[in-house]
């Protein structure tokens, strides 16, 4: 369990996160969202006792993390912010480095060593400076030092930045494997990440919590939330049948591929009278969509909107 | 204890991965023998100590030592390991404690390979290796002394030039505050009293009377206090940039 009470930390005048607090449970995979520079990594690595935290403060598993740094790093694994490692060090040298520290031995420190390696695939680059290997490689050689000791609280700063598609995949394979026991935070700008792992997301800018929700609540404050889509062969016609549905609130058409999204009045849900409508006038569509929300305009309003409010005082 | 020991394993593992260990243990090679021989006339003298040898070696220091301790701290923080390192479950004391250990540990298998020289004197004559061996005694504690100064300079930047010049610059004034010159010209402006406590903390005030074969337990007190006082401000600077 994570757990941090107005969580505050100023540079001189400028505050980078400010009285932060949230809760997060075992079982829990939490999403830090939001922009560059908006404090998610400065959150993170005062929760990982990294930085200390200027007032308030975090405790992991029930650790506080300043008054009893030790206990909390040892049930804590996390990602530093680009992945840090010992370049002249090869992997798996690196790893038993990691597990002599983590107080690792006997049949555990095998058993755990092998299953990191595989986890993470690095049978392959086990004897390779870690200097010579590629990003990708990198990322999951501090990702495997980060689960070495099969840790109940995992920190993952960026864990897929620099990763090929497939290698993403994995890593969030990785992570919903590992997510009924343990309780785990990660941060990404890939939105797509959220829907892939997080059961819970919060959105940070100018160092405050914006919103924290799940996913799909996040997506039900879209303006897409409950919309239709579709593409008709004869833009005119489609538009003239959207026309008789009474519950649509706007019609917007994409310029580019002249997409039609209507948009649903408050509270109702048009795709059934969308569908028979299109039906009645025998509109030839080739795609239809009941959308569920966009995360990156709920994403943008969200953010941008703290930002004008943030100018304006 | 172990966290310490897991530390200097890995740093010192470290050095010899890399050309630096070779390239450092190459030239301090050179330069001692350089120095010892056509600066310290070893042979002209023709006294079988190895005085010339070793008075050069706060000189020798005062360049190669920063050399090595300027990565300690700076290297990390510009790498960004020291985030992985500090959030590991060892204490800061292990960590700096650890660190420069391994960078000792080094230093003394560079002064170790002098050992030649002690072979060539024995064989030419028979010296006090009592002395010889408080002299090696002595210039490892001064080493210490100088990486510990240094240590605590890199953990204040990012930039390993910067904690190389500062390390000189500071390792310079205190072997100075030990040189007759300089002495001469305090005690004719200040007065005997203050060029004492001048003299008193220099290192070369200190390694000089090792380095005559007597292991006085105020000049040990000194360097240990040395190295201890700059390890644990070392650690605070570490504290500090943690809560800046």
């Amino acid at each position: 369990m994570i757990e941090t009470r107005q969580l505050t930390k100023r540079y001189g005048d400028f505050t980078a996160v400010d009285a932060i607090s949230f809760k997060v449970e075992p079982g829990q995979v939490l999403g830090f969202l939001g922009p560059n520079g908006a404090g998610k990594s400065t959150t993170m690595k005062m929760v990982a006792g990294f930085l200390a935290p200027t007032s308030g403060g975090a405790t992991v598993a029930g650790f506080d993390i300043e008054r009893q740094p030790l206990e909390a790093k040892r049930v804590l694994g996390y990602l530093p912010e680009g992945a840090p490692s010992y370049g002249e060090m090869t992997v798996r040298e690196f790893i038993e480095f990691i597990a002599d520290v983590r107080g690792l031995s006997g049949e555990r420190r095998f058993q755990r060593i092998d299953d990191s390696v595989a986890r993470l695939h690095l049978e392959r680059v086990l004897e390779q400076p870690i200097d010579t290997l590629s990003k990708g490689f990198k990322r999951r050689v501090g990702l495997a030092g980060a689960i070495l000791h099969d840790p109940k609280v995992l920190i993952l700063d960026e864990p897929t930045d620099g990763l090929d598609p497939n290698q993403k995949q994995e890593v969030r394979t990785l992570i919903n494997s590992m997510a009924r026991d343990k309780t785990i935070i990660i941060s990404t700008h890939l939105l797509e990440e959220v829907h892939a792992v997080c059961t819970r997301a919060i959105i940070i800018a100018g160092g405050r919590v914006l919103a924290d929700a799940t996913p799909s609540e996040l997506e039900a404050r879209s303006r897409y939330h409950q919309a239709v889509s579709l593409t008709a062969n004869d833009l005119q016609q489609a538009k003239e049948a959207l026309a008789k549905v009474a519950d649509i609130a706007a019609i917007e058409i994409d310029p580019q591929d002249n997409r039609i999204t209507a948009f649903p009045k408050p509270g109702r849900s048009i795709f059934v009278a969308v569908g028979d409508a299109l039906k009645a006038q025998n509109v030839a569509v080739r795609e239809l969509e009941l959308e569920a929300g966009r995360l990156d305009e709920v994403f943008r309003t969200i953010t941008q909107g703290a930002a004008g409010k943030e100018a304006r005082t | 204890m172990s966290g310490t020991m897991t530390i200097f394993r890995r740093e010192l593992r470290s050095y010899f991965s890399t050309p630096v260990a070779y390239v450092f243990i190459v030239i301090f090679l050179l330069l001692s023998g350089a120095f010892t021989f056509y600066l310290g006339n070893f042979y002209e003298r023709g006294q079988a100590d190895l005085q010339a040898f070793f008075t050069f070696h706060p000189w020798l220091y005062l360049f190669l030592v920063p050399a090595v301790s300027m990565r300690l701290w700076a290297e990390e923080r510009k790498t960004g390991t020291i985030e992985l390192l500090l959030t590991l479950p060892i204490t800061m004391w292990q960590a700096v404690f650890g660190k420069f250990l391994a960078a000792w540990a080094f230093i003394a298998i560079a002064l170790a390979l002098t050992f030649p020289i002690w072979l060539t004197v024995n064989y030419l004559g028979s010296p006090d290796n009592g002395v010889i061996f408080a002299s090696y005694l002595g210039s490892l504690l001064m080493a210490g002394a100088f990486l510990a100064i240094g240590s605590c300079l890199s953990a204040s930047t990012r930039n390993q030039v910067v904690a190389f010049i500062l390390t000189v610059v500071i390792c310079f004034l205190l072997l100075l505050a030990g040189y007759p010159l300089v002495l001469d010209a305090i005690r004719a402006i200040a007065g005997q009293g203050v060029a004492d406590a001048i003299s008193g903390l220099s290192f070369l005030t200190h390694f000089a009377s090792i380095s005559k074969g007597v292991i006085d337990l105020r000049d040990l007190v000194y360097f240990v206090l040395m190295i201890g006082v700059w390890l644990y401000a070392t650690a605070v600077v570490i504290d500090m940039k943690k809560a800046a």
